[in-house]
């Protein structure tokens, strides 16, 4: 399903904001359904669908198959968590400074922190291609993963629990449906983030070089320092999402930056169709729509679910969003264009 | 450290070695011919190790075990290859990664179904579970002398197939250049599919022989599948010689890294050194592709 970079920019923005006001009657779908699991749910499909997103600018505009996504995940998810460690057990982060369970603060760090991770492993897996790529920033997954378990001061293997109440602009934010409103604002901002850069001459270099490299380097244009970029900024989102995810859930744990981890998250923006911005929020919804029905009918979910994803790929080689092509009548597939 | 500390380390490390060459020698030839990346290799070490100790309870043989864990893994490598993977060579490797993440998926699952949640546990025969002392008074277990020893005469074998056979000229000319080996006679899918077969056959043995020190359970391959991807990656991608010489650097680092340092911060050593490696040598240490 590769080829995000030959689709035209013609993948519309709406359908994405649609997708986003549907997700916004979940807080009135769950009172009316009295199931504040409703919420829960939906929470996490906004957490991972920032992610994808994320994900899509690096896997499907760049053409690069990231497999550490799920690491800088984690690194976000760290920040919140360590900072309101550090408050809770008042002990000094650094230079006096007693660490923080604000979000207005450390939502902004945990985006920097992880984008500066993304920025180092990008530094060096960028200077391979395609396969080394993937096989590269699968070692490097690995290697933030033991990073996280060496924490031992913040629960090693075991995962930090955040036992203060998070706040934002000092407001308590541990009600779900406020919580819910604060993830699908950050969702709305990445969905506008990822659009607006596609869109761009960035967008445009980066979807060039994936195409045809040798050709975007003949017209002039490095695709290395774009590369970067994208690579860091996939990053830093998803280090916002972990930082989404500790947050909710008031835990961080290794278990959450497993390379399996980003192989779903892989999952997720590949199935949904790739180089749009709103296929990685079906992507990400239809993982843990399937995910959470599988799991509760039976012990072994991951048989089907792996045979559902093998299908998938056999069969619809654009993803979910090959089907509203193909509803289209559109030229079959996204087949490859470049060799 | 004293000297027969470091010297049983070593040994350990060089052991280590020679299993994640036993893996990776299958990855990288197969990536290194059909560009095609498999994730689900790890799979395949797991099977080796179910099978073998699965056919060690019913015979209670060490050797049928081996042989059966052989047979076994290789027979999956040959039937994911013509049904599933054969399918994916044209593929971008987006599609070659989401794949082989479902078989990964598929085969995890169906093992905890058909042998449950607990590990099984493979036990030595008796004329290999004593020591034996590699200096006076440093005892060294019996049997993980036997796996480097056999480990390295497994390697030595591949290399002379792969460097003085013709079927070995052949894998090494679809490696370098696949479409002119093809043009000069070379039938590159049957080549291939006898590749994957005994790639699979040795990631099955280093299973096996991993048995008896770990323990045999679900998810075992994907630890080791990542150090082979880093030994592929550094060796350079396509080059036995590579894979060998990657294989014992990674061995002995990570043995040494947990040994030096505490056992989560020494696991990062190796990832690490790659880094370091990569930063100089991008394509590997010994690249055969432009």
């Amino acid at each position: 399903m590769a080829d995000g970079a030959s689709r035209p920019i013609r993948a519309a923005l709406w359908p994405a904001l649609v997708l986003i006001a549907l997700l916004a009657l979940a807080p009135a779908l769950s009172i009316w359904l009295d199931d504040p699991f409703t919420v829960k749910i939906a929470t996490r499909i906004v957490i991972f669908a920032i992610g994808a997103v994320a994900l899509d600018l690096t896997l499907g505009y760049a053409g690069l198959v990231s497999l550490c996504q799920a690491a800088f995940f984690g690194v976000g998810g760290y920040v919140v968590g360590i900072l309101a460690w550090h408050q809770a057990n008042s002990e000094a982060v650094l230079a006096g400074w007693m660490g923080s369970s604000e979000l207005a603060l450390t939502l902004p760090l945990a985006f920097l922190v992880a984008g500066l991770f993304a920025a180092a492993v990008g530094a060096v897996s960028l200077r391979t291609g395609g396969p080394y790529f993937i096989m590269i920033t699968l070692a490097f997954n690995q290697m933030l993963y033991y990073g996280a378990v060496a924490l031992q001061k913040y629960g090693g293997d075991d995962g930090l629990q955040i036992i203060n109440p998070l706040t934002l602009f000092g407001y308590d934010i541990s009600n779900r449906y406020k919580f819910f409103y604060l993830a699908l604002t950050m969702l709305l901002a990445t969905v506008l983030l990822i659009d607006r850069l596609a869109r761009s001459r960035f967008g445009v270099v980066l979807r060039a070089a994936a195409v045809n490299e040798t050709r975007a380097i003949a017209v002039g244009v490095a695709p290395w320092p774009y590369r970067l970029v994208a690579f860091a900024i996939t990053g830093a989102l998803a280090g916002l999402a972990g930082a989404l995810l500790a947050a909710s859930q008031q835990f961080i744990s290794p278990a959450d930056m497993a390379w399996d981890r980003s192989g779903d998250f892989v999952v997720m923006t590949a199935l949904g169709g790739v180089a749009t911005v709103w296929g990685p929020i079906i992507g990400a919804a239809a993982f843990i729509f399937t995910e959470l029905s599988l799991s509760s009918y039976m012990q072994h979910w991951q048989l089907p679910f792996g045979l559902i994803i093998l299908a998938i790929v056999l069969l619809l080689r654009g993803g979910l969003a090959q089907l509203v092509d193909l509803a289209r009548g559109a030229k079959k597939g996204g087949e490859a264009v470049h060799d | 450290m004293t000297l027969s500390l470091f010297l049983e380390q070593l040994l350990n490390g060089v052991q280590l070695g020679v299993m994640l060459f036993l893996m990776a020698s299958g990855l990288t030839l197969v990536f290194g011919i059909m560009n095609f990346i498999n994730l689900a290799h790890g799979s395949l070490y797991m099977a080796g190790a179910f099978a073998a100790a699965v056919a060690q309870q019913a015979t209670g043989s060490f050797v049928l075990a081996i042989v059966a864990g052989v047979v076994a893994a290789a027979l999956l490598g040959i039937v994911l290859e013509r049904a599933i993977l054969q399918r994916f060579y044209t593929r971008s490797h987006l599609d070659q990664v989401l794949a082989t993440f479902a078989i990964i998926l598929i085969l995890n699952e169906t093992t905890r179904m058909i042998f449950g949640p607990s590990p099984l546990r493979m036990s030595l025969p008796h004329a290999l579970s004593g020591s034996v002392p590699i200096l006076p008074g440093v005892p060294y277990p019996t049997y993980r002398l036997v796996v480097l020893l056999a480990g390295l005469v497994v390697a030595g074998l591949l290399y002379l197939v792969i460097m003085r056979t013709r079927m070995g000229m052949w894998v090494r000319a679809g490696a370098s250049d696949r479409t002119t080996a093809s043009s000069m006679g070379v039938n590159v899918p049957v080549v291939f599919s006898g590749l994957f077969g005994m790639g699979a056959a040795l990631a099955g043995l280093a299973g096996i022989l991993a048995a008896p020190i770990l323990s045999v359970q679900v998810g075992m391959g994907e630890p080791v599948l990542i150090l082979a991807l880093v030994v592929t990656v550094l060796g350079g991608v396509g080059s036995i010689r590579g894979a060998f010489f990657a294989a014992l650097l990674v061995g002995v680092v990570d043995t040494f890294g947990r040994v030096l340092l505490t056992p989560a911060l020494g696991s990062m050593a190796i990832f690490v050194t790659m880094a370091i490696i990569l930063a100089f040598r991008p394509r590997g240490m010994f690249a055969t592709h432009g």
